[in-house]
């Protein structure tokens, strides 16, 4: 689709369930117990198994696909990963557009979970047609 | 205790990728992804591929396997039980058809301290078997009280 400066874009929702991790380790091959193993994960300080941030990317990555028209749309994104994402809490994916020139969207984004921002200041280019 | 830059610069052997389709499909639907384009060859070859294409973030697959073992570099010494991943940024040039093999090299892009914190900044640069570059990542690592 086309972009204009200042639009929303779609937002995704999506509450990844308990055993997302584990998925997502295999089909990533990072298997950090953090993610997969609630008693690891409390030894080490953390109220439970978190989420792989680079998941939570993903998610950032498939809102930009979905509303650009396709995964082919997709120029680049850029992240910073603070917090701390959980399973089975819903994550909200929402964006703006900041400009578009010669065709290409910039496209400002937040990944948030219960109103903590697990992904920030990401910034996606996309095309814009 | 300052960060020990020296290993600025420094390259890792290139190690090279088979994607798969049912990998590409496995991943696809850990992220939630629906586009069939990602999950039906059928679908995929309607819109012009030669088979299922990789979801863009597929690229931590095939960069990880050749990436991971370079975070232990003990010239690069990160201190891996204070790391946390603080960044990511790729650039897609095209979509990854199942079928493709990539090769990704990967280096240290800069050591810097700032904060009390030390930062680790990697580059990818991930190329098709034309030698044609698919992906670059930059990836940023913190590691805390250095």
């Amino acid at each position: 689709m086309s972009f204009e400066a200042g639009q929303t874009i779609n937002e995704l929702k999506v509450t990844p369930d308990r055993f997302l991790p584990i998925r997502y380790a295999g089909a990533s091959g990072d298997f950090n117990p953090i993610h997969t193993d609630q008693e690891f994960a409390k030894q080490v300080g953390l109220p439970s198994t978190i989420l792989h941030g680079l998941y939570s990317m993903a998610q950032v990555a498939r809102a930009i696909s979905e509303n650009a028209g396709g995964p082919e749309k997709v120029k680049s994104l850029s992240v910073q990963f603070r917090g701390m994402g959980f399973p089975e809490k819903e994550i909200t994916v929402t964006g703006t557009v900041r400009e578009v020139t010669d065709g290409v969207a910039t496209i400002d984004t937040v990944a948030e979970q219960d109103g903590n921002q697990i992904i920030r200041n990401a910034v996606a280019t996309a095309e814009s047609a | 205790m300052p960060v020990n830059t020296s290993a600025i610069g420094k390259t890792f052997a290139p190690g090279t990728y088979a994607v798969g389709r049912e990998k590409v499909k496995e991943y696809a639907a850990a992220v939630g992804e629906t586009n069939p384009v990602h999950l039906d060859p059928a679908a995929a070859r309607a819109a012009g591929y030669d088979d299922v294409i990789a979801p863009p973030m597929f690229a931590v697959v095939f960069i990880s396997q050749t990436m991971a073992p370079t975070l232990f570099d003990p010239e690069v010494g990160m201190n891996f039980a204070l790391m946390v991943h603080g960044g990511q940024s790729f650039t897609w040039e095209r979509p990854i058809v199942a079928g493709e093999e990539i090769t990704t090299h990967v280096s240290v892009k800069d050591i810097y301290e700032k904060d009390g914190k030390g930062f680790y900044v990697y580059e990818t640069i991930s190329k098709d078997e034309k030698d044609e570059t698919v992906v670059t990542g930059e990836w940023t690592f913190l590691v805390r009280g250095v």
